[in-house]
Formats: structure tokens, sequence, C-alpha cells
């Protein structure tokens, strides 16, 4: 007959609560007492009371579990020993030790740069102390169907906003643009960085005064300087109260001297702040748009009132230039506040929406960083578990000896934080090594924050992490070896127990892949870029600002000398740099044109020679000449104009401007202005030489550039005696539309590098492990004469298949984020299968390399001697 | 001092082990005090009762055979020490000197 069995549930409650070591007895008692209990006083009754008995028996006595029975050393004591055999593991196993701190470190190395580099980025501006209350007056408006975005605002907004909405700000200031001026004392001249504003902005900016007063901008005939430049200009003499002469014309009295503006904020550039009312008393032009609701042309900065928000003011300002200008209500213009918390991160409009900015890279990078950190731990993870059937004999004998479980946890997670921390100490050495480098690529100023406890603990904690992640998968997989069967040596590790190394393996080599196949597509679209048909020959070519109107009085005379050095072959005078376009007007009209559209074009003003100076490119018609006295009134277009205007035969047409009559002269080939990944502005150039702000001089090729600059110097000596030889080339400025690219170009090169450096790191760790773990097998094999290039091949291929899945699984991904991103240009490279090819054949030569040298100094190893030993 | 002092239940329970001398084990003792008290008893007290006096050290344990009726499982077996034999003398003692200074006109 079957026994009456007590209610299941109730035994595996006492089973998982109570220790194991009473478990025996106390379910011996219970039994017992159940099976007399069934007898003397029913099934039911006794069912009730092993119930009771069993909750009753859930004591925190009984929980407890068994003493150590041995003998309890001091922790500090283990430690040492972990340590010891730690440190004589890592002395047995150099390569291994290497690998992984080297391969840790690395990962580390480039967590902390990304790290510092987006703290950095979160951290902009924040050295203004009203940093959440700030904000910028910038304004959307649509014409000819898209909508643009811009911060310059009409100077006659100032006025309406303190006018009609006082109480929503606490200060609003006014700024020029940050332009360059001379600034002279005594003998010393420099040309540098500033603005014109208002005399509130030193005290909305929180610019920390060093002397003087930050209100004294009242005054129109005060500057305030930076600390260095107040130090160019005046050495140690105190600077206060001196003159400064400014663009060699007006004279300023120094009232006071700030601290200079850190590199970390959007005002880095000024070094100088001068008076908004001398602006408006200096240029006409400014007086001019005082009342002129078109003229788009200055920064406005304000700082709400304490009980406001940004989106309230914005909502009340939003109409206010269409309400005051019903002649600029056509572009249906909204005024909005742009906060300055995010200035520098979200800072990119397309149609009127907020699409992009500086955060995506921060997000990238830091993703990427991670990637890089993880990869590193994978390394780690699975040279230990792979050695762990080594180390399984340790752990029998340990546990044979009386170690516990959680004794051994704690020795492998000390090795691995020992580990760490070797590599953290590395890491910081490469830190230090590469950062003035890294500053260098990504253009910052970041220092390491040695002095700042915070940053030490934030270092230990990510230390021990690290660690900790590292260490846990051999610390808690190890740990659990049964003692008798790893001793006994039937040992088996199980089907599947490489799955989880090989899955990392992967994992690694998709990260890899995707991110060479970024980089490969990053560098193209660049190159692809750097290829387009410039239009114009910048070998060469030297362009000199024209800082003060010395200049412009003699520009004859100045040509004359300037050929007669021989350093220079021609000169000529422009309105804009020769890569760029600075002004546009939309008040063009041509036959033709449909009455809705706006004839907005860029509006270059030239000399007679700047076509053959520049080496500009003839499509139809010809250059300006001094033999037709009638080109006075007439243009040149680029292609980009012709089509804009949908001309047939363009030379000859005639165009309005300003109601004068201007005929086409000729057509040149679209030179590359503004981003070269965007479509090219059309553009007008006329002769306009009093619009001229540029001289270009082509170089004599015979002679060096230091050469012909120490010609050049002199002439601009004398007919500009008043401000320093100031030149830029062409060329380097041309490169400077790639800066932004470049950099993701170098870093994403370099983080793509380190990230193979490291897979293929811990690949060759795991394939010299698997190398000499079968190094017997290998004897074997060769013994029944398996060639060389038979053993190659099998211990390649298991390597080559995962590298082949990672591929496969990284090609989709690149493609989707690549595409995404070529979408923002629009001059863009195309994404062909040979880029993706070209990553997987490169991943997998890179594999091949790596696993052969192993394989093959297995293979070629004589098989008396690894069959010999034991 | 903590050891000496002897709490009613713990009395009972080491009585028990005492009576049961040989083979005082958990079930054993709860099945003697049931039997002499005439009410339940919870395992769970016995137990944690000789966990106590073990403590005390006025039983000691070893580890007893296996009975088929215990479906294999092994027993404790508790002995009183001299110590604990001490602590119920006294005990007892205790009490009888109490009984002896109850007047007479107590019980009238």
């Amino acid at each position: 007959m079957k026994q009456p069995q007590p209610p299941r549930w109730a035994t595996l409650l006492l089973r998982w609560l109570c220790a194991a070591h009473l478990l025996d007895e106390l379910e011996g008692d219970l039994h017992e007492l159940f099976q007399k209990r069934v007898k003397s006083e029913g099934l039911r009754q006794a069912k009730w009371r092993y119930i009771c008995d069993t909750l009753s028996l859930l004591h925190p006595v009984l929980m407890k579990s068994k003493p150590n029975p041995y003998p309890k050393p001091n922790r500090t004591d283990m430690l040492q020993n972990y340590l010891k055999i730690a440190w004589r593991n890592l002395a047995k196993n150099v390569a291994f030790s290497a690998i992984n701190i080297v391969g840790l470190s690395i990962g580390m190395t480039t967590a902390i740069l990304i790290g510092l580099w987006m703290w950095d980025e979160l951290s902009f501006n924040k050295y203004h102390q009203n940093y959440n209350r700030i904000a910028r007056v910038m304004q959307h408006q649509s014409y000819n169907g898209t909508t643009s975005t811009t911060p310059a605002t009409p100077l006659p907004m100032r006025a309406a906003l303190q006018s009609e909405y006082a109480g929503d700000f606490s200060r609003i200031s006014l700024s020029s643009w940050t332009e360059n001026r001379i600034l002279s004392a005594g003998n010393n001249k420099l040309i540098k960085k500033g603005n014109c504003v208002e005399a509130d902005f030193p005290l909305m900016m929180s610019v920390s005064m060093l002397e003087g007063s930050a209100m004294s901008l009242n005054n129109p005939t005060s500057i305030l300087l930076s600390k260095s430049v107040a130090k160019a200009l005046f050495g140690s003499d105190n600077a206060l109260n001196k003159t400064v002469k400014v663009d060699n014309k007006n004279h300023f009295k120094v009232t006071g001297i700030f601290e200079d503006l850190p590199h970390t904020t959007e005002f880095r550039d000024v070094t100088f702040l001068l008076p908004w009312k001398f602006f408006v008393e200096e240029e006409p032009w400014v007086k001019r748009s005082e009342t002129n609701w078109g003229n788009n042309s200055f920064l406005l900065f304000v700082q709400i009132a304490p009980k406001t928000t940004f989106e309230q003011v914005t909502s009340k300002i939003e109409g206010i230039k269409a309400r005051h200008a019903k002649e600029e209500a056509r572009f249906s213009p909204r005024a909005f506040l742009h906060p300055m918390s995010r200035w520098h991160l979200y800072s990119e409009w397309e149609n009127g929406v907020l699409v992009r900015g500086r955060i995506q890279f921060v997000w990238l990078f830091g993703i990427i960083g991670g990637f890089v950190l993880l990869l590193a731990c994978i390394n780690f993870m699975n040279l230990s578990t792979a050695r762990s059937q080594k180390r399984a004999k340790e752990v029998g004998i340990r546990k044979a000896v009386g170690s516990v479980r959680t004794q051994l946890v704690a020795q492998f997670f000390s090795e691995s934080i020992l580990m760490a921390t070797l590599a953290f100490v590395v890491a910081l050495i490469l830190v230090q090594l590469f950062l003035p480098w890294f500053n260098q690529i990504s253009d910052k100023q970041i220092a390491f924050p040695w002095g700042n406890l915070q940053s030490w603990i934030f270092a230990l904690g990510f230390t021990l992490i690290t660690g900790l992640l590292a260490g846990s998968y051999p610390a808690l997989y190890l740990s659990r070896f049964k003692p008798v069967k790893v001793l006994r040596g039937t040992f088996i590790v199980g089907r599947f127990s490489a799955l989880p190394r090989q899955v990392l393996v992967v994992v690694q080599f998709t990260v890899s892949i995707t991110l060479v196949i970024g980089t490969l597509i990053v560098l193209r679209q660049i190159q692809h870029a750097r290829d387009r048909p410039v239009g114009f020959d910048r070998s060469g070519l030297l362009s000199v600002p024209m800082t003060t109107a010395d200049l412009r009085s003699h520009d004859q005379a100045l040509r004359s000398d300037l050929l007669q050095t021989g350093a220079a072959v021609n000169m000529a005078e422009s309105s804009s740099p020769t890569a760029e376009v600075w002004s546009s007007d939309a008040s063009f009209s041509w036959p033709g044109k449909d009455p809705d559209q706006l004839g907005d074009f860029g509006t270059v003003g030239v000399t007679h020679e700047y076509g053959q100076t520049v080496g500009w490119q003839f499509r139809q018609g010809r250059d300006f000449s001094r033999q037709f006295s009638g080109d006075k009134l007439g243009i040149v277009l680029n292609e980009s104009a012709v089509k804009f205007m949908g001309l047939k035969s363009p030379v000859g047409t005639n165009i309005t401007w300003n109601s004068e009559q201007y005929t086409v002269l000729g057509v040149i080939r679209d030179v590359v202005t503004g981003s070269p990944f965007m479509p090219i502005q059309p553009t007008i150039y006329m002769l306009k030489e009093e619009w001229a702000a540029f001289i270009h001089i082509r170089l004599n090729l015979s002679f060096t550039a230091r050469q012909a600059l120490a010609k050049l110097e002199p002439v601009f000596k004398k007919y500009n005696p008043g401000s320093p030889f100031e030149y830029k080339f062409a060329s380097d400025e041309y490169d400077q539309k790639f800066k932004a690219e470049e950099q993701i170009g170098q870093l994403s090169s370099v983080f793509a590098g380190l990230a193979i450096f490291i897979s293929s790191l811990g690949l060759f760790g795991l394939a010299s492990f698997f190398a000499e773990q079968r190094q017997k097998e290998i004897g074997i094999r060769k013994v029944l004469g398996a060639s060389v290039a038979n053993l190659w091949q099998m211990l390649s291929k298991d390597f080559v298949i995962l590298v082949v899945i990672a591929s496969i699984l990284a090609i989709p991904i690149a493609y989707y984020f690549m595409h995404d991103w070529l979408q923002h240009y629009t001059y863009q490279t195309t994404l062909s299968w040979w880029i993706f090819a070209a990553a997987m054949l490169g991943a997998l030569a890179i594999t091949l390399v790596t696993v052969s040298f192993q394989a093959i100094k297995a293979a070629l190893l004589n098989p008396v001697k690894s069959l010999r030993n034991e | 001092m903590k050891g000496t002092y002897l709490g009613e239940f713990e009395e009972v329970v080491l009585l028990a082990v005492a009576i049961r001398i040989g083979d005082a084990y958990g079930a054993a003792v709860v099945d003697e005090i049931e039997q002499q008290l005439g009410r339940p008893v919870n395992l769970g007290a016995v137990h944690t009762a000789l966990h106590r006096l073990e403590e005390k050290s006025l039983v000691k344990s070893e580890m007893g055979g296996v009975t088929s009726e215990r479906g294999g499982r092994r027993k404790r077996l508790y002995n009183v020490t001299a110590t604990g034999r001490r602590a119920l003398e006294e005990t007892r003692q205790l009490r009888n000197q109490m009984w002896d200074n109850i007047p007479k006109i107590a019980w009238s």
C-alpha cells in the first residue's frame, strides 16, 4: 500500500529556506511525526500539523548556515594569497597577461578620452552664471518655398522687445558678429577678434572682471580687454585707464580687464568688447538699419525674467516682426528664443524644424566608446574562460583543501580587479600621452582633471566596474566546478560551452566591421567632396584682408609695386574670400522671370583682374576687360545662376538691379563656395571696386612661399603702415571647409582601428590558446600524415566562420546608419558594394593573419615533442 | 550570567530529553511532551529550544543511525550534560524551597 504523503509544497519550502546541514534531521523528524499522526489522528489532522510544524521550523536560528569548520584566516591574509597567485599567473602567462592588459587599457583609454570629450561637450557654455536664463533671439523666414533659420535679427526688434515686453526680460543686449580689428598701443599692433556690445552684455554673460567695471560700456569711448590681450598690448604695465587705438582711427580708454573666456563657451574668440554706441556712430549702415526691419544683420541676446520660461516668451514675441513691418510679412517671419543650454548641441534647422546638431556626435561617440570598452572586456572574459580548463585543477585543489565558493569568487574577482587596476594605470599614462593629439584633432582644450576628487571617485568606480564586468563570467563559472570531477580528470566542458565565447567573438567583429565600414564611407564622402571641381586655382593664391582705408586709396600703386617685386604674377580685389559668398541680394530681375519668384543671388564685387588672378574657367562669353568701358555695367554669372534663371543663351542678356541695366558678359564654371557638400549658390559677379574687402595675389611659383612673402611684406608695410601683414593661403582656407567632416573621419578612423586591433588581439589570444590545447591532437594527426595545410585549415576554419557571420550581421547595420548619415549631404557619394566587400575581406584577411600565425606555429611543431610529455 | 537561567519550556524539553535518555531526538521529544502534558507542541519550538540548550551546553548532541520510519533520514540524538543535570536539580531545589516557605494558613 502506498504510504500517505505530507503536503509537498511545505517540504519544498523547508528545503528552500532551511540551512542545508540541518535539513536531513528536520525532515526526518517531520516525516516521523507525520506518519505517527496519520495513524493516531487521521490524515487531515496530520497534514495540518505537518504544515504548522514546517512553518514553526522557519526560525532564524535554524536557517543560519553551518559555521565554517575550517580556521578563519584574516581577510587580508587571503587577499595577500590571492594577489600572490594572481601575480604568479600573470608572470607565468606573459603573453596572455599582456594581451589582457594591453587590450583592456586601450579600451579604457578610449573610454576615458571619449568620456572627457562628452563631458566637455555637455558642459559647454556653463561658464556663464545665467546659463539657464540666457537666450538668443532667432528667426524662421520662408521664401521660394523653403524656411531658413537665422540668428541674425533686425535692429528695431530690440527696441520693440524693450517697449512691449519689458517685463519678460531682465536684460537685453545687441551684439555685432565677432570681427577682426586692429588694436594698437604704442608700437604694439595686434589683429584680434571682438564684439561691439551694449553695456548690459558683460553682466548678462557674467564676464569675470579682474579690474575696472563691467558696466563701463555705456561710455562710447571705453573698451574692455581680455587679460591676454591687455598683456600683449601693455606687457606687465597696468593696462587700466590706458589708451588703445582701434583700426588706426579711434581711441578708446581701457575701463576694464576681464578673465579670458574659456575655450568651452560660445564667445571663446572674443578678446575685447567695444561699446555698441561706437558701432552705431562709426558705421553709417548700422545707423540706417535702426529703423529697417528688412536688414537681418545683428545678434540679439536676452536674459529672461525670473518668473517666466523661454516657451512663454517665445509665444509672445513670435509675430513681432510681421506686426511691425508689413512688407516683411510675406516671408512669414517667426521670432523665437534659442536657450543658451541648446546653442552648442542643438542648433541645426531644416525647413524651420530642429533636425540635428552636435548632440548626435555626443551620442555616437559615447556609444562607440562604450563598445570599444566592451570589446576589451569581452577579450578578458574570453581568454579567462578559455583558460578555465587549465585553472580547473587549481580550483579543484583549493576546494579540496577547504576553500568555499565565496572565497573562490573573491579570488577570481581580486584577480580581475588587479588586472583592471594595472590596465587603468597604463590607461592613465596613455591618456596623458594622447591627450594633446586628441585635443588637436577634436579642437578642444581638455585637461585631465587630476586634482578633482570627484573624478578620482568616478575613475575608481569605473575601474571596479570594469574589473567586475570582465571578471564576472570566470569568477562565477570557474568557482562552480566540482572538485571530484575536476581532479579525477573526467572534466567535460559540455557541448555548448564554447557557444558564449563564439557569440562574444561575433559581437566583437560585428561592432568592428560596422565601424570600419562607417569609417570608409565617411572618408569616401570627404574624398568625393574634395574631388569636386573647385572652379578656381587654389595653389599659390594668397589673400590679404583690407583692414584699413589706407590700402583702398592706393590700390593701383600697390598693384604695380607688388608686380614689380616679381613675387606676384597678378593681383585683384574682391568683396568676399575666393571660396565664400558673403552677401546676397533678392532684387534682381531678368527676362522671363516668374513674378512670384525671388531673384535671390549671391553678389560678389570684383576688380578687372579677378578672373585671371583666381583662375576662372569660362564656359561661355568673356571676362571683364579694361578695354571696354561698358563693362562697368557688365556681370559674370556662375552656371548655377544660369540654371536658376533658366536662360537659354545667357551671354548678352539684360539683367535689372537697383533700376540699372546690366549685361551678361560671360558664364563661369561654378566656384565651390560655402559647404563643399551642398549645392552651389547662384552667384553674380560685378565690377565693384568700392566693395573690395580682400586682396588676392597669384604668387610666382618660381619662388618658395617664404621668399615670396618676404618680398611682399615690405610693400604692404609701405601702403598700410598701421596694421600687421596678415594673409591666408586659398588652399588653407579651402581645407577649413572640411574641418568638421575631417574631424569625424579622423576620430572614426582611430576608433575603428582600435576596435579591430582589440578584436584581433582577443582572437590572437584565443587562437594561441586553442593551438596549445590541441597540441596532442595535432601531434597525432601529424604522425598519421596530416599536412601543414590541413592543420592550418582545421585551426583557422572556426574563426573564419565566426568572422563571416559577423560580416553578414554588420553589413545591413552599417548600410542602415550610413545611408541615413549621407542624407545630410546634397553632394553625396554612392554606397557602392565594394566598400562592404572591402571591409569584409579586410576583416577576413586580418583574422587569417592573426590566426594563421598561431596555427602554422602549432602545425610545424615536432610531434615527438608534443606527444612525449606527461 | 546568560547560561544559567532555564526558561519554563526549556525545562520541560530538558526533562523530556532526560526521560528519553539514549533515544532523545526532535520527534521523540515532541512525542514525550505531548504525552506528559497532554497538549500539542510545535516541532519548531522544540528544535529551537534544543538549539538554545545546546548553546548553553546543557545538552550535547551527536548524529544517530538511520531508521526506516524516517524515510532513511538520520536523527540527531541529544544527551543531558552534567551542567544540564545540575541546572535541573537547582530548579527543582528552588521550587521545593519556595513550597516550604508557603505558610500553612494559605491553604485554609
